[in-house]
């Protein structure tokens, strides 16, 4: 079988993600924040190493800035329903995914006013596009690092520096960049950064979050969910103080043992060397996949300005029937169709029936790209299905 | 002199970040639930000799750790 779906949930995970999660539920199996003792302090030793590796990944001085919810969108919803209020008006890319889209435009309904920077055509955004789009009740700037949908990465750095400049704060999505391209809080200019653990951090699904720069001030953000902490149990109100304010209720423990495990394989190999790893192996896809005759490429060519994701159409054929046969004809795993980014693929001039798309990880190896490229080329050359 | 003195944190984030801080600077801390009589926002506490006080205090300043405060026992 090959996997070519890590744009989606990252596998295989690293043997010591499944080692520190086997031990959490052997050998320690408590809540932490709760109780006292040995085995709940055992438990909060483990989120808090993920929080020393999230924060070492990405840059942040203070590990309590790292906070940890159930998944990348639920970071993303803490932010867009906590910063916009009736009145205000958001700036984001048209490369963003459905987790900021559908938010915005429930937001919408309420008098919140959305513009979208436009992208070019290869998913390339020209940071004075974005610049253009503010106003003086622009309350926040969301960009998507990188697509989920073609990989092209954008500047987010130029991005932020034009937010610092209005005083406006920035939320980048890292979803498709944290652990296989550079991202740091501080030189990138950003406030606020939503991860997700399950993708590039080799983590479990189930996990994810919100790093907070110093440079936001946490009193202007409100909690999405209020509850239990282990800590102020004798007060009603939730905590006023990092990481305990935007954690409410028991967290997944299990998996954020599994999720610092992930971060410390990532950060024990390199970014850089997964980048370099991950980008041969995706311009060794475009360049196969741009070879086929009835095969079209989405997005730069340049596997250096994207991640490792390739979406591409074969002509005659829809994606869906595409991926379909490469599963059942060849074992193959990839995604078709809309990649939750209808605002992306109309970006890319890829509606309504979406692409295929291939995302290569950590493990991919050069022969297993081959053998993918070997399958789509045989598909691409056979009479379409009647 | 008591024996023992706490240092009391709003989280137990803090408490694990403070434990990790003074062990590795080579100092003996133990995680205790937080005495009673005491109050704090959170019902860990980080126990130290009292004797250790002021260089805990120093170095958990040093490395930003939020700390309440500092109760002998």
């Amino acid at each position: 079988m090959i996997y070519l779906d890590n744009a989606a949930t990252s596998w295989p995970k690293p043997p010591q993600v499944l080692e520190a999660m086997a031990r959490y539920l052997r050998d320690v199996g408590a809540s932490p924040g709760r109780s006292g003792h040995r085995l709940a302090n055992e438990a909060e030793r483990l989120r808090f190493d993920a929080r020393e590796a999230v924060a070492s990944l990405f840059g942040a001085r203070d590990p309590n800035r790292v906070v940890f919810t159930l998944n990348g969108t639920t970071a993303l919803n803490l932010v867009i329903r906590g910063l916009l209020a009736p009145g205000a008006h958001v700036v984001v890319t048209g490369m963003e995914h459905n987790a900021v889209m559908r938010p915005l435009r429930a937001l919408e309904a309420t008098g919140v006013a959305l513009s979208v920077a436009a992208c070019g055509p290869d998913g390339t955004l020209e940071p004075a596009a974005l610049a253009e789009q503010l106003r003086p009740q622009t309350r926040l700037i969301i960009a998507n690092h990188a697509s989920n949908v073609c990989g092209t990465v954008l500047p987010i750095r130029d991005i932020g520096a034009i937010a610092r400049r209005h005083g406006i704060p920035f939320l980048v999505d890292a979803m498709q960049t944290g652990g296989c391209w550079p991202v740091n809080l501080h030189a990138d200019n950003i406030d606020l950064l939503a991860f997700t653990g399950h993708k590039g951090l080799l983590g479990p699904t189930g996990t994810g979050g919100l790093v907070i720069n110093e440079s936001f001030d946490i009193d202007r953000l409100p909690p999405l969910i209020c509850g239990g902490t282990g800590s102020r149990s004798e007060h009603e109100w939730q905590p006023d103080f990092l990481p305990d304010k935007y954690e409410g209720g028991t967290p997944n423990i299990l998996g954020l043992a599994g999720l610092a495990a992930g971060v410390r394989y990532v950060l024990e190999r390199g970014v850089d060397s997964i980048r370099a790893h991950e980008g041969a192996l995706t311009q060794r896809l475009i360049d196969g996949l741009a070879a086929m005759e009835r095969v079209r490429v989405i997005g730069t060519r340049d596997a250096g300005r994207r991640t490792a994701v390739v979406s591409f159409v074969v002509q005659e054929r829809s994606p869906a029937d595409v991926a379909q046969q490469l599963d059942e004809q060849f074992a193959i795993m990839c995604r078709p169709g809309l990649h939750c980014a209808p605002l992306a693929h109309r970006t890319l001039g890829t509606l309504p029936q979406g692409t295929v798309r291939f995302s290569a990880g950590p493990f991919t190896t050069a022969e297993e790209v081959d053998e993918a490229l070997a399958a789509v080329a045989r598909l691409s050359e056979a009479r379409p299905r009647a | 002199m008591p024996d023992y003195a706490v240092i009391l944190v709003h989280s137990t984030s803090h408490a694990i970040q403070a434990e990790r801080v003074l062990k590795r600077a080579g100092l003996t801390v133990k995680l205790i639930p937080t005495p009673r009589q005491l109050s704090s926002d959170c019902g860990s506490a980080v126990r130290i000799a009292a004797a250790d006080q002021a260089r805990c205090r120093e170095l958990l300043a040093a490395t930003g750790v939020p700390i309440d405060r500092v109760e002998e026992l």
